[in-house]
């Protein structure tokens, strides 16, 4: 387990103004018929306002449980905490009392899910849930309230938004829900938007206008945004920094450019060309990374990636050795976690 | 290959020809039909054996739809689909049951499109014993010779889906399309459910297999870039038709119809440096029970005019100067030529 890394709090006097969201060797596990499962396993991120932090990896690499463990959303049990700490403007959120939680969540911390029913109830109309909100954060009145919440369907590309005020979530499509919760989100102003998937079930156009939204709305409010995502054209389209996980762990993060044009980690390197993309040629045998994810339930020791690594293939047998026995460290802002990272280079 | 004798060389393997495929919209009191779901309006489209057609458009635009009725799996409200010159859409019986050894479908879903209580070696028998295709020695030597195909290992024969990953039920899944040695496969978001690294190892195989058994495919998909590097034809589809038609490189260097620019211009692109910052194309695409007038895509376009709100623009080949290619070309757009 690593003890080092570059995201050690600010020193005890506080001179300047902590991080807007601080993760810390976070470890997050699920008790299973088979077992403890640790689905985040010392996960490190540092998210700043006014910037797009994005965490990227394949499917069951952790992503999700990462970011809902922010808000303390995590089902316990059967999840369990583990380990870490997770800091807030400083403040220390698994600690925090369930009553302070609930002044930051939907306030100063908003999330958007993959599906936007987790976010909406079935039950009441758009404006009634949109009215809500605003008179929890600002104590704003009905009217002005109902005034705001039309405005805020207009802004957010919703047609007729006096009329869909009415409207229950059923009666809208994919597209509308997630505007519909993106609206909530802009009418709280939150420091802190966590969006999980917000587009992976809508279609291309649509995803298009979503994420002009929320890049309009971090403009206008300066907030800083977690996005999670496994397309890396969407990485590529919103993230200022990047954080690649893979199997549970961080294995590789920099500056989004960085990332892109000189990976570092041979699992970022090789998502990267196996991605068919322009100036591919068309029916030509693309670059893949061979094998599958290992399960969470049973990791290997040392580098989680060595079974499907193909940059070991070209080490020698002591140095393979090394990667099947021991944990490599994520260390620096522009970290890798890996002994013998690539030297850097366009994917 | 299993020979065909009434088989058509010159022609192409599979012609779609002005196919419909209506539902009734029940409601009112009595619950009788108000209308229709037109999911499909008259298409026409034809592929070459050997050749990838790639099917592309946004979730209801009728692709599924389409890739279904190919498949006879419902009988169309109007239009013929001719495969190997032959009618389809009036087969019957034992014409239909061995015409469907023919074109094979490959689903989107490789967690709900096999059956959870066969083993993988059943699962990929099973077409060869519904069509009664050689001795159990044969049929068991087939599906070890299937399984190698697509990289799975015989071992693997006695487990059950549940115990695979995404791309392994994928193979599983390509292994029993390909039982039957079918002439074309329908492959409907064949790899939209994959991460991005087992994607390319399923595309691989698909390539692979294409080239080997000189495979036909339409394939179905929402995501472009997947659609560019496997097909050698595109098909854009809007609202029940086909808007725009021709060459790959064609429709991705010179894309006509306004719609396929926005869809082009919304990829996001793996790339940092080409950020897109203009505004994206607004709005959404209307319900297929009441399309607009006119062009269906007029509420959306940037470029409609007076004229796209009635008259119902149809597929033509391009004007301008480059001949045979253009000729190939096709667009729906009144403004095509001009934009
Ligand atoms: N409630 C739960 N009970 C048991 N295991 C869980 C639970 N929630 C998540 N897990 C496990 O934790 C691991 C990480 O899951 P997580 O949802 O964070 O993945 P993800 O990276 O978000 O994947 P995806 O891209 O598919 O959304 C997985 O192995 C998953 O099966
Ligand atoms: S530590 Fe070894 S196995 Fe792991 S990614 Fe680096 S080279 Fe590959
Ligand atoms: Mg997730």
């Amino acid at each position: 387990m690593k003890t080092e890394h570059d995201l050690d709090p600010s020193p005890p006097v506080e001179t300047v103004a902590p991080p807007l969201l601080e993760i810390e060797e976070l470890r997050v596990g699920f008790d299973t018929e088979a077992g403890l499962l640790v689905a985040v396993d010392g996960v490190s991120l540092r998210g700043e306002a006014g910037q797009t932090l994005g965490l990227v990896g394949e499917s069951g690499c952790g992503k999700s449980v990462t970011a809902s463990s922010v808000l303390r959303l995590v089902p316990v049990p059967p999840g369990k905490f583990l380990g870490g700490r997770i800091r807030f403007e400083g403040k220390d959120i698994l600690s925090m009392r369930r009553s302070e939680l609930g002044r930051i969540r939907g306030k100063e911390i908003s999330m958007i899910f993959q599906d936007p029913m987790t976010s909406l109830n079935p039950v009441f109309t758009v404006g009634r849930q949109l009215v809500e909100v605003l008179r929890l954060r600002f104590g704003m009145h009905r009217k002005e309230a109902l005034e705001r919440s039309a405005e805020m369907l207009s802004t957010v590309g919703i047609a007729d938004a006096r009329s869909h005020l009415g409207s229950y979530p059923h009666e809208l499509s994919g597209g509308m829900k997630q505007r519909v919760i993106i609206a909530m989100a802009l009418l709280c102003e939150p420091k802190l938007l966590i969006a999980d998937e917000p587009t992976t079930a809508l279609d291309v156009t649509i995803q298009a206008q979503i994420l002009h939204l929320i890049k309009s709305l971090q403009r206008r409010t300066g907030a800083g945004i977690l996005f999670i995502t496994h397309d890396m054209g969407v990485v590529a389209e919103m993230c200022d920094e990047v954080a690649v996980m893979y199997a549970g762990r961080i294995v590789e993060r920099g500056e989004v450019g960085e990332i892109f044009q000189r990976s570092r980690h041979p699992y970022t390197k090789g998502l990267l060309r196996s991605i068919p993309r322009k100036g591919v040629q068309r029916k030509a045998e693309l670059p893949t990374i061979e094998g599958v994810v290992p399960s969470p339930l049973h990791l290997p020791a040392g580098c989680r990636f060595a079974e499907r690594c193909w940059h070991r293939k070209d080490l020698s047998e002591g140095e393979q050795r090394r990667c099947f026995e021991e944990d490599p460290v994520l260390d620096g802002t522009r970290g890798v976690a890996c002994h013998f990272p690539l030297v850097g280079g366009g994917a | 290959m299993t020979g065909n004798p009434r088989s058509n060389d010159s022609g192409p393997l599979l012609s779609v020809e002005g196919l419909k495929q209506y539902y009734p919209v029940r409601g009112g009191i009595l619950g009788g039909k108000i209308g229709d779901v037109r999911a499909v309006d008259g298409v026409t489209f034809s592929v070459e054996q050997g050749q990838t057609l790639g099917l592309v458009g946004e979730s209801g635009c009728g692709k599924s739809t389409l890739g279904r009725a190919v498949m006879r799996l419902e009988d169309p409200t109007a239009g013929r689909v001719l495969f190997q010159g032959e009618d389809l859409a009036n087969a019957s019986g034992p014409e239909l049951f061995r015409r469907r050894r023919d074109i094979q479908i490959i689903f989107q879903d490789p967690y709900s499109s096999l059956n959870p209580r066969m083993t993988v070696g059943e699962i990929v028998r099973e077409p060869l014993l519904v069509h009664r295709m050689g001795t159990k020695k044969e049929q068991v030597k087939k599906v070890r010779d299937l399984l190698a195909t697509v990289g799975l290992t015989g071992e693997m024969l006695d487990r059950y889906p549940h115990e695979f990953s995404g791309g392994q039920r994928q193979r599983i899944g390509i292994a029993r399309a390909l039982a039957l040695d079918p002439k074309l496969v329908i492959a409907d978001e064949p790899v939209s459910a994959l991460d991005v690294s087992v994607q390319s190892q399923v595309l691989n195989l698909m390539v692979k297999l294409q080239r080997e058994r000189n495979l036909t495919y339409i394939f179905i998909s929402h995501d472009l870039s997947v659609v560019e590097y496997i097909s050698d034809t595109i098909a854009i589809m809007y609202l029940g038709r086909i808007v725009e038609k021709g060459p790959v490189d064609r429709i991705f260097e010179r894309p006509a119809h306004p719609y396929t620019r926005a869809l082009i211009r919304a990829i996001p692109e793996p790339d940092p440096s080409r950020r897109k910052d203009a505004v994206p194309l607004q709005g959404e695409a209307p319900s297929p029970v009441s399309p607009p007038p006119g062009c269906a895509f007029h509420p959306r376009c940037p470029f409609a005019i007076e004229e796209c709100r009635s008259a119902v623009p149809s597929l033509e080949p391009l004007g301008g100067t480059d001949g045979h290619r253009g000729a190939e070309h096709l667009a729906a757009c009144i403004r095509k030529d001009e934009i």
